[in-house]
C-alpha cells in the first residue's frame, strides 16, 4: 500500500492539481519552434474531437424523430423533434422515467451521504483512539478497498434475496454505505485534518467524545467529507450492475438500469431508439449539474479517487 | 478478515496520557471502537456474511429428486462445483480473453493518455484548460450512457460512422473476429483516456523541475526531455495504474452486456466471468454454481492483486 499512498498522497495530489491551474505549462522558459506548435495543437484537436463527436451524435440524435434517426446523417441536426421526444418519454407508462431520475437521486444522495458519515466516524476511530485490533482493522480495510465491488454482487444478492430484501431500496442502500476505500480516506483526513491537542482541550472543557466528534472533528473534516460524498455520489449514479443484480420491479430502477431496460425493448420495437437516446440525454443532465456545482472540489477527487 | 471474528475488545493497557489518563485512556479507545462499529457491523453484512453465504451455496448443488420429474431440492456435494470449474473451459477461456483483451486496451489507453499530458504540457495554460475539459466530456457521462452513444454509433443501421465510411466506399463491419474487440476496446478506450490524462498530467506537475531544466539548458529539445527524462520518472505510476486498471477490468460487464444487443453472435453470454456468472445465476437459475464462480473469480482477482502489490512495492523501493 506505501506506494499507492505515496503515489497520490491527498496533499500531493492537491499540490499537484494546484500548480497545473496555476502555471499550466511546465515549459515556461523555452519558446517551442512554430511546427512543435502546430503538431502538438493539430494532435490535441484530433483526440478533442474524438471525445467529443459521441456526446455531440447523441445531441443531435435526440433531436430526431424515429424516420429521420435512420434517414438523415447522424452528425447533423434535421427538423427539431426534441419536445416531442421529451413527451414521448413522459407519456411512457406514466412517467416512469421522472420515477428512475428521482430513485438514481435518491439512491445517490442517501447513500453517498450514509457512506460519507460512516466513513468519516470510522477513518476517525482509526486515527485518532488505540484500541486493540486497529492495526488488522485498517489493514482489512486497505485491503478491502482493493476489491471491486463487482465481485460481490452475486453474494449479495443471495444473503439479501434470503433476507427477503431484494427489490427493496434497502438492496441497493444498505451495500452502498459500506465503502471501504470511503474508510481509508477518513482517515487520511483525520490524520491530516483533526488535530489531537483540539480534541483533548474539547475533553478538558468537559465534552463528551461523540459531542467532540459532531461538534469540532466533523467540521474540521469537512473538505475531506465533502470529496468522499462527492466519489460515492458519482460511483452510485453510475452504477449498474448492483441494481441489475437487486431489483426487478420498474418502479425502483436507478436511471441507468432504466435505459437499459429500454434498449432491450427496443431490440423488439424500433420505436423505443428515440426513447433511449433522449433520456440518456436527459440522464446526464442531473450528474452534470452535481460535477460542476461541486467543481472546487473535482480535481483532487477524481486523483483520489484514481487510486480505486 | 480472520480479525472481524473476533469482537472489537476493550483495550486495558492503553497508553496513558499525562493529561488526563481516565479519559483518553479506557474511555478513548472505548469510544474509538464506537466510531468504527457502523462500520464494521455493515462490513460484517455486506462483505463477510455474503462471502461466507456465497461459501456454503457453492458446496451445494440442486438435484432434482426421483426420475427427474420430481421438484428439485439442494443437496450438500461437498467441492464438487469447484471440481468442475477447475474443468469448465468455457469460464477459464472468459478469465483469460478478458485478462489478456484488458492488458492490450490498458496498454493503449495509457499510452494515448500519457502522450495527451505531454502534450499538454507543452501548450500555453490557457489552452491547457480548454483541451483538459474537452477531453474530461466522457469522465462526466455515465458508463451506461456511453456504452449506449457506442451502441448506436456501432449498429447496423443509422451509424453516421457507417454513413462516412460507405461514402468512401470503405465497408466496416463493427463486430466478428477480432473487429469485436477493437469495438469494445475503442469503447473503454473512450470511456477512459481523459481521466488517465489528468492522473498523469498530476504525476508529471509533480516532478520537480530541476529535472528538465538541466536538459533544457543543455539545449536538449522537447520532445526528447518528454521522452528521456519525464517519461521515465513516472513509469512506476503508470505500471501501478495499469495493474489496478486491468483488476478492475477483470470484472467487465456492463459493456459488453449491452453491445451483446446488437452481436449475439461475436459477443458471447458467456464473454467475460462477470457475465458468465450474471447468466448462470439468472438465465439457467444455477445459484449454486454462480456462487462458485463469484469465488473462484473473486480468488483470482486477489491473487492478482497481491501479485502486482508485490511486484510494485519492489519496484517503488
Amino acid at each position: 500500500m506505501s506506494a499507492i499512498t505515496k503515489a497520490a498522497a491527498p496533499s500531493r495530489a492537491a499540490r499537484g492539481a494546484r500548480a497545473t491551474e496555476g502555471s499550466g505549462a511546465s515549459g515556461g522558459g523555452v519558446r517551442p519552434t512554430r511546427r512543435a506548435m502546430v503538431l502538438t495543437t493539430g494532435l490535441l484537436v484530433v483526440f478533442l474531437l474524438y471525445s467529443l463527436a459521441p456526446t455531440w451524435f447523441l445531441l443531435v440524435a435526440s433531436t430526431k424523430n424515429q424516420t429521420d434517426l435512420y434517414s438523415t446523417f447522424g452528425l447533423w441536426f434535421s427538423s427539431n423533434h426534441l419536445a416531442d421526444n421529451i413527451q414521448g418519454i413522459w407519456d411512457y407508462h406514466d412517467g416512469v422515467f421522472l420515477r428512475w431520475i428521482w430513485n438514481s437521486v435518491l439512491y445517490s444522495t442517501v447513500g453517498a451521504a450514509g457512506a460519507t458519515l460512516i466513513s468519516l466516524a470510522a477513518g476517525y476511530g482509526l486515527s485518532k483512539f488505540e484500541f486493540r485490533g486497529r492495526g488488522a482493522m485498517f489493514a482489512t480495510v486497505v485491503g478491502a478497498s482493493l476489491l471491486p465491488s463487482t465481485l460481490l454482487a452475486f453474494p449479495l444478492y443471495l444473503v439479501f434475496a434470503e433476507a427477503g430484501l431484494t427489490n427493496t431500496i434497502w438492496s441497493v442502500l444498505i451495500p452502498y454505505f459500506i465503502n471501504p476505500f470511503g474508510v481509508y480516506l477518513g482517515k487520511v483526513y483525520a490524520d491530516s485534518s483533526v488535530p489531537t491537542e483540539l480534541m483533548e482541550a474539547a475533553r478538558l472543557d468537559g465534552a463528551g467524545e461523540v459531542r467532540i466528534f459532531f461538534a469540532v472533528s466533523l467540521r474540521l473534516m469537512r473538505t475531506g467529507g465533502i470529496t468522499i460524498f462527492m466519489l460515492d455520489f458519482i460511483n452510485i449514479w453510475n452504477n449498474f450492475f448492483l441494481p441489475l443484480f437487486m431489483l426487478n420491479g420498474e418502479r425502483t430502477f436507478p436511471v441507468t438500469l432504466g435505459l437499459f431496460s429500454w434498449v432491450q425493448q427496443a431490440q423488439q420495437s424500433r420505436d423505443m431508439n428515440t426513447l433511449v437516446l433522449t433520456g440518456s440525454l436527459l440522464s446526464i443532465v442531473p450528474l452534470a449539474v452535481f460535477m460542476f456545482a461541486l467543481q472546487r472540489y473535482w480535481r483532487s477527487g477524481i486523483l483520489m479517487g484514481s487510486l480505486k | 478478515m480472520s480479525t472481524l471474528t473476533r469482537p472489537p475488545q476493550v483495550a486495558t493497557d492503553s497508553p496513558g496520557r499525562r493529561t488526563s489518563p481516565r479519559r483518553t485512556g479506557r474511555r478513548g479507545a472505548y469510544k474509538g471502537v464506537l466510531f468504527t462499529l457502523p462500520f464494521l457491523l455493515g462490513f460484517l453484512v455486506t462483505y463477510v456474511l455474503p462471502i461466507a453465504y456465497a461459501f456454503g451455496q457453492s458446496l451445494r448443488e440442486k438435484k432434482s429428486s426421483g426420475i427427474g420429474f420430481g421438484p428439485t431440492k439442494v443437496v450438500y456435494t461437498g467441492f464438487s462445483n469447484f471440481a468442475s470449474i477447475m474443468s469448465d473451459g468455457a469460464f477459464w477461456s472468459s478469465m483469460l480473453r478478458t485478462l489478456l483483451f484488458g492488458t492490450v486496451q490498458i496498454a493503449v489507453m495509457l499510452g494515448i493518455s500519457l502522450l495527451l499530458a505531454l502534450l499538454l504540457d507543452g501548450v500555453a495554460a490557457r489552452a491547457v484548460r480548454f483541451f483538459r475539459a474537452g477531453l474530461l466530456i466522457p469522465y462526466v457521462v455515465p458508463g451506461v450512457v456511453s456504452t449506449l452513444m457506442w451502441l448506436f454509433l456501432y449498429s447496423p443501421t443509422g451509424s453516421p460512422i457507417l454513413d462516412l465510411t460507405d461514402r468512401a466506399g470503405w465497408h466496416v463491419e463493427f463486430f466478428g473476429g477480432l473487429n469485436t474487440y477493437l469495438s469494445l476496446g475503442n469503447l473503454l478506450t473512450w470511456q477512459g483516456i481523459g481521466f488517465n490524462m489528468i492522473l498523469i498530467s498530476a504525476s508529471l506537475q509533480a516532478l520537480p523541475r530541476e529535472l528538465y531544466e538541466a536538459a533544457r539548458l543543455d539545449g536538449a529539445k522537447e520532445w526528447r526531455i518528454a521522452w528521456s527524462v519525464k517519461v521515465p520518472n513516472i513509469t512506476g505510476i503508470l505500471i501501478l495504474t495499469g495493474m489496478f486498471s486491468l483488476i478492475g477490468r477483470l470484472q467487465l460487464f456492463s459493456e459488453p452486456l449491452l453491445l451483446r444487443n446488437i452481436a449475439p453472435e461475436s459477443i458471447s453470454s458467456d464473454f467475460t466471468p462477470m457475465m458468465e456468472i450474471f447468466d448462470r445465476a439468472f438465465k439457467t437459475g444455477d445459484y449454486q454454481y454462480a456462487a462458485a464462480e463469484s469465488l473462484v473469480l473473486a480468488v483470482v482477482t486477489g491473487i492478482l492483486a497481491f501479485v502486482f502489490y508485490r511486484v510494485t512495492n519492489r519496484k517503488m523501493s
